[in-house]
């Protein structure tokens, strides 16, 4: 039994890692139609930031690492300018050759051996309750991720600018014509998904504090995943997609026989393909949405 | 064939001739580096041939080039070094000696049947969901090659593989995917599969069965692959898993971006002109005179450069450089040009 909470645990802390960083692309995607590969090397930055700050103090690193992310993440709106009216591969391919470069920039400045980050490890001791150890980390991943998630959810519902987001994630043209400034609601969908890959980067940079050319590369791939597989179209869809993922990746990893846990990612992407077949559109979408199903 | 047709098949196959001729009177690593340049445009123009004509982006096609250069590679690997390397093989892969030939045919009639198999369910998919399952086969495909020691080295590099690869190799190899792509591109399924890519709606209801369409396309283009990679394991010697998994998809892909989706023509630009690119940067760390310039770039440099330029390209001229046209003959009239695939 204690075994079974200890993998739920596990399971929702990984989770909310996965949702948020599925939360920050499906921000940008539903106001562009753009799946940025880029976002990883996002969270790289931020990890990067962190570790060239080794020593000074805690508040300033956070500070500093989501004020890179930030103007990364504007520097990336800008440059994708053009894609506006591309077609999708075009999309795809460009914010992956984006995130190519950055990934060999980042060889080419601290090389591809990996060095430690050093932030805020103490969280990685662990506290027990009932027989179950649970790390401090997995305990601020899960309220981190439910803060943030609370807060965008706030904003998205409450606020002018959440509004015109959501409008034009529903229907870009429309929106654009009932007076919604498209470069605007673009920007602030950038600013807040920037703001969220350093989030991403620090509760990672604890976790796995190795900074490698490849430390945000390897967690926007699930997360992407997840939001193909949650849901495109609907923001809150999209972040499940993404939670599920992480949730579905630690249960798998407990469940294999220990000689079968190499096969995890085979399994794991194989459900993907099971789901996307049944579910084309999203499993937490419900009927046919907008999406051809050719 | 009207020579307007004809020029679409023998443009491209000159220039690839040319590189060809040009790559054969250079010598040492600079040779090497034509024959890849020669074997990567072979996987691009494979590639071509399902994405160019669906307009479905494939993350998947390098699983394909992967079960080539794999089984290619064991089927030439001697015996007696799978028999002491390799002990956990299944006897008939570890008894399996195949020819050069043979091992080539094998990795396309692999890469087919793997095509097809993966394709019944997935054709069935779209846009990003289609590209996310066929993703997911590139995950799975080096997920198992990585970790299954009874079908191959795993985590090891496999090898030692005749290097048979040369230049004639590469370029027949190259030329004869050129050939199958011009002619497949002719056909009527190719038509059906053109018309679904403009306008699915429009094409269904005029009768055309998208998903079969697309399952052809898909296993014609797998087989291609398959047989791509196994003129890659005869190129390098020696194959591991890494070597044909992620970079590899995406940098084929923005070949075929950058030379313009949709044509053969493009494919073979593209395929050349970044390949290419690639070989001379990779020369260039390693120190190159170029006309009288010495050029000697800090190692890493390649796949920043490589990286600017292709993401130049993608972001000021999105739809490639040939723009998804065909060659157009030389000599025609001002002003009129074919349109494209």
């Amino acid at each position: 039994m204690t075994e079974i909470i200890q993998s739920l645990v596990d399971g929702v802390a990984l989770g909310s890692l996965y949702a948020l960083a599925a939360l920050g692309i499906g921000l940008v995607f539903g106001v562009m139609r753009l799946i940025n590969f880029a976002y990883g090397e996002l969270i790289t930055a931020a990890a990067y930031t962190l570790l060239l700050t080794k020593g000074l103090p805690v508040t300033f690193r956070i500070l500093l690492a989501v004020a890179v992310t930030v103007a990364l993440s504007l520097i990336m709106e800008f440059v994708f300018r053009p894609l506006r009216v591309a077609t999708p591969a075009t999309m795809l391919i460009t914010t992956f050759a984006i995130s190519f470069l950055l990934q060999n920039v980042a060889v080419l400045w601290f090389g591809t051996q990996g060095e430690s980050i050093g932030f805020l490890a103490f969280l990685n001791r662990a506290f027990e309750v009932g027989g179950i150890r649970i790390r401090w980390i997995t305990l601020v991943s899960i309220v981190v991720g439910g803060v943030f998630l609370a807060t965008i959810a706030f904003l998205l519902d409450r606020t002018d600018i959440g509004l015109q987001m959501r409008a034009a994630a529903a229907d870009f043209r429309t929106a654009r014509l009932l007076g919604v400034r498209a470069t605007r609601v673009i920007v602030f969908a950038f600013i807040l998904s920037g703001a969220l890959a350093a989030v991403v980067g620090m509760m990672l940079a604890v976790q796995r504090p190795l900074a490698t050319p490849t430390f945000g590369f390897f967690v926007v791939i699930p997360a992407l995943v997840g939001v193909v597989v949650g849901g495109l179209d609907r923001l809150l869809s999209a972040t499940i997609g993404g939670f599920v993922i992480g949730f579905v990746t630690v249960m798998l990893s407990d469940l294999l026989p220990s000689d079968g846990r190499v096969f995890l990612n085979s399994v794991l992407f194989g459900l993907v393909i099971i789901v996307l077949l049944v579910k084309p559109n999203g499993l937490f979408i419900r009927g046919l949405a907008t999406g051809e199903r050719l | 064939m009207s020579i307007r047709r004809a020029w679409e098949l023998i443009g491209p196959a000159l220039l690839v001739v040319g590189v060809a001729l040009v790559g054969s009177v250079t010598s040492g690593s600079m040779e090497f580096q034509f024959r890849v340049v020669l074997v990567t445009a072979s996987l691009v123009v494979a590639l071509h041939v399902f994405v160019g004509n669906s307009g479905v982006i494939s993350f998947g096609h390098v699983s394909f080039v992967a079960l080539g250069a794999m089984s290619a590679g064991l089927a030439t690997t001697p015996v007696e070094i799978k028999s002491r390397s390799m002990s956990e093989l299944f006897p008939v892969l570890a008894d399996l000696q195949l020819s050069n030939l043979e091992s080539l045919g094998l990795a396309a009639v692999l890469g087919g049947a793997y095509a097809f198999v993966v394709g019944v369910p997935i054709m069935r998919l779209s846009g990003l969901q289609a590209g996310i399952a066929t993703f997911a086969v590139i995950i799975i495909t080096n997920n198992v090659f990585r970790n299954w020691d009874r079908i191959g080295s795993a985590a090891r590099a496999l090898g030692p593989i005749p290097e048979t690869t040369g230049f004639v190799q590469a370029t027949v190899g190259l030329l004869l995917a050129i050939v199958v792509a011009y002619f497949y591109q002719a056909t009527r399924h190719a038509r059906m599969l053109r018309a679904a890519r403009e306008d699915p709606a429009a094409a269904q209801s005029s009768g055309v069965n998208i998903y079969r369409q697309r399952l052809l396309a898909f296993t014609i283009s797998g087989a291609m692959a398959g047989l791509s990679g196994g003129l890659l394991a005869h190129l390098f010697g020696s194959i591991t898993t890494e070597v044909v998994f992620l970079d590899l998809t995406f940098i084929t892909l923005a070949m075929l971006v950058v030379g313009g989706i949709g044509s053969l023509w493009g494919a073979v630009v593209g395929a050349l002109s970044i390949a290419g690119l690639n070989s001379f940067l990779a020369e260039a760390e390693r120190e190159v005179t170029l006309v009288g310039l010495d050029l000697d770039l800090p190692s890493g440099t390649r796949l920043v450069v490589l990286g600017i330029i292709m993401a130049a390209v993608l972001l000021f001229r999105p739809s490639g450089l040939t723009s998804g046209r065909e060659l157009s003959w030389p000599l025609a009239r001002r002003g009129r040009t074919a349109p494209g695939g």
